[in-house]
């Protein structure tokens, strides 16, 4: 147990700075590139780049089922993934309050770390700042991907007659981070996790992938949404398909929430066509974090002019339409408005 | 009838055109939510009345609200719904970035660790509410009086919904049944809602928040038009008479008052006031009655009496949306300008 606190001098960039990367950083993220502690990491390169950038500044650091170390890794790792690039390169910035604990930045750092292993993705440079504070810790990450040959995966190829899987159970991380907020006694975990196995077997596999998305802030809604608009196409899901553990639904009736716009770090919705759905889920089943893997509806045609009882009409492209456990239909939006607290 | 043929009755109804409304925000968004406009006959038509409590708070409360917490030594603290109510110049949220302290809680007992922990600050708490709300601030007004607590207040918005129907009624909302608050009507128990039923002999449907409840409670008030009926379709949790030790609770520290509601104007008796015993836990509610347009179009008011949908209103979608209200109707996820807005309704 580490009983120190970061102070001003850890951000001198003198000998406390070097101690504090040595001692923390340079031992857990051990890379070739890495260790050489030049101003720039200089590494093999390849013909399509993916690169991507994201800031995470959630509270509480360490929450059921996960972390802000965890959660830097799968939030990069998880955005090369949906273009189809295999992850290769991820730098760090941390920002340190000061007051913050070295053993929980021990912690963080190590499971940051582990993350990455897993990920199969190195950290090749970093940065570290202390400011003034209260004990708070802030990273950004940015990772770079190779995009193999042939590899093609956008938001505008959702086709019509095309399939709609999502990965897992939704709003779980989105409700872990609120129960550990709001003092509400749950053991509902955050679902963060590098989704590298799922991805890479999804594309070894040859299936005619047209669009990955991982359904991160915003919720499912948010996600399909944006898709049905890039694509023109209309998107119709099935309320009772979408998959919700009974704890994160009683989490939500509690506090009036909706899993379909609640936040999730280890999800992802897939699109191709019908004929493969099967297969495709076959193969998300067999892979780590995939095993509640799911259809929750179609991708269907633009077309005016048929309308539901009331009047309403429901099919105009870019639509994203819910067909409900009781029969009735309901059109999604993206999230409005600010919904709630930060979760990343 | 089994839940098939309700649906069947209800998207075939072929009688005369009825108006059915609802009062309470929560079942506004489990309508929208379970896609029930769309499974109903076109000759029965859904209005959205003054079910959400913050939507009816009168801009000079915000007012208020913002001039306590820029004051040096004061706190106020809010459910989050309110932060971002405009009031009539600008919301507690704008104030904000102009250093107001305002803190968001979620229960206002938690006011007390607060109050306790720093004795020299006010902390106020804006208890905005209908009945549903109130017997958390009486259990709250039990607690700081018990404990003598000196620097909590409340800066009070408290409605009560029997007399608003009433007011709507009398005043020529043409409205054929309601679907009572489920909540509410957990506090008030549902004989609350006889008198309305045999003095404008119209049936009211209390009911539960889920789509099968809402469908049968919509039947039930489809059947039974015309006729002085309460119908209790949530009997799980609302009984005839209510919550007594709630309601007996309430009485303690609360009186009625006539309250101003933000578009409809002063209702006699359907607020709820500090009685003048605890006067000194009061913020400066009493004065609380003027009503400022944010912008002179708004049509919250007609959207309110169940006048106008949402959607009529000339500046629903274009200048009002969620991201910037003009009228209270768009602010509150329970607003029902912003549940249509959010769901297409149309």
């Amino acid at each position: 147990m580490d009983e120190r606190k970061i102070t001003m001098v850890h951000g001198s960039g003198g000998s406390a700075t070097s101690e504090l990367i040595n001692e923390i950083f340079a031992r857990e993220y051990a890379d070739r590139t890495l260790d050489e502690m030049e101003d720039a990491a200089v590494v093999p390169g390849a013909g399509t780049l993916a690169m991507t950038t994201d800031s995470f500044v959630v509270t509480p650091l360490q929450f059921r089922g996960g972390d802000i170390g965890r959660l830097c890794v799968c939030g990069t790792v998880n955005d090369l993934l949906m273009r189809g690039a295999i992850p290769k390169y991820l730098t760090c910035g941390f920002i340190l309050e000061e007051g913050l604990s070295v053993e929980t930045l021990k912690q963080l750092v190590h499971s940051m770390a582990e993350t990455a292993r897993e990920a199969g993705i190195r950290v090749v440079a970093g940065d570290t700042k202390v400011i003034e504070g209260n004990g708070g810790l802030y990273i950004n990450t940015a990772g770079v991907g190779f995009i193999p040959d042939g590899v093609d995966i956008r938001a505008e190829k959702a086709a019509v007659g095309d399939a709609i899987l999502v990965s897992g159970t939704l709003g779980d991380h989105h409700a872990a981070i609120l129960s550990e907020r709001m003092e509400i006694e749950t053991d509902i975990e955050s679902d963060a996790a590098p989704l590298r196995q799922m991805v890479d077997s999804l594309i070894s596999s040859g299936l005619p992938i047209h669009s990955f998305r991982d359904v991160t802030r915003g919720g499912l809604g948010t996600v399909l949404k944006e898709l049905a608009v890039a694509s023109g196409k209309v998107f119709e899901i099935e309320e009772e398909k979408i998959p919700v553990t009974a704890k994160v639904q009683d989490f939500c009736g509690l506090l009036g929430l909706d899993p379909i716009y609640m936040g999730n770090e280890g999800k992802m919705v897939v699109i191709l066509p019908a004929e493969y759905a099967n297969q495709a889920l076959e193969i998300m089943k067999s892979c780590r974090y995939g095993e509640n893997a799911v259809q929750i509806g179609t991708v269907l045609a633009a077309a005016a002019g048929e309308s539901a009882a009331g009047g309403e009409s429901y099919n105009a492209g870019g639509e994203l339409i819910c067909k409900t456990a009781i029969g009735g239909r309901r059109r999604l939006d993206v999230l409005q408005g600010e919904g709630l607290p930060r979760i990343c | 009838m089994k839940l098939d043929e309700i649906k069947e009755f209800l998207s075939g109804y072929d009688g005369p055109e009825i108006n059915i409304m609802e009062v309470c925000g929560s079942h506004t968004g489990a309508i929208a939510k379970n896609g029930i406009p769309g499974m109903l006959s076109d000759k029965i038509h859904l209005l959205s009345g003054p079910g959400c409590p913050v939507c009816v708070t009168p801009s000079s409360y915000v007012d208020r609200l913002i001039e306590l917490s820029l004051t040096p030594g004061t706190v106020v603290a809010t459910f989050g719904d309110l932060i971002r109510v405009p009031g009539s110049e600008r919301s507690l949220s704008e104030a904000k970035g102009e250093g107001a302290r305002v803190i968001m809680l979620y229960s206002p007992l938690d006011i007390l660790a607060l109050a306790e922990k720093e004795p020299q600050t006010t902390f106020v708490f804006a208890a905005v509410g209908f009945e549903t709300t109130t017997p958390v601030y009486a259990l709250l007004m039990d607690q700081l009086v018990s404990r003598g607590v000196n620097n909590v207040k409340l800066l009070t918005a408290i409605k009560t919904m029997p007399e608003v129907i009433d007011y709507l009624m009398a005043n020529g909302a043409e409205i054929s049944g309601f679907l009572a608050p489920g909540h509410v009507s957990v506090v008030t128990g549902a004989d609350a809602f006889k008198p309305l039923a045999d003095k404008y002999q119209m049936p009211f449907a209390v009911a539960g928040f889920k789509g099968t409840e809402l469908l049968v409670a919509l039947a039930g008030l489809v059947k039974q038009i015309g006729c002085p009926k309460v119908m209790n379709f949530y009997p799980q949790v609302v009984t005839a008479s209510g919550n007594q030790k709630a309601l007996a609770l309430i009485d303690r520290y609360f009186e009625p008052v006539d309250a101003v509601w933000r578009g409809l104007g002063t209702v006699a008796g359907s607020g709820r006031v500090l009685r003048a015993e605890f006067s000194r836990f009061d913020a400066g509610s009493a004065a609380l009655s003027e009503d400022v347009k944010v912008n002179k179009a708004c049509c919250c008011d007609r959207v309110l009496m169940g006048r106008m949908k949402p959607t009529e209103c000339p500046l629903f979608g274009k200048v009002c949306t969620p991201i910037k209200p003009q009228g209270a109707c768009m602010v509150s996820t329970e607003g029902s300008c912003h549940s249509w807005f959010v769901n297409h309704r149309t």
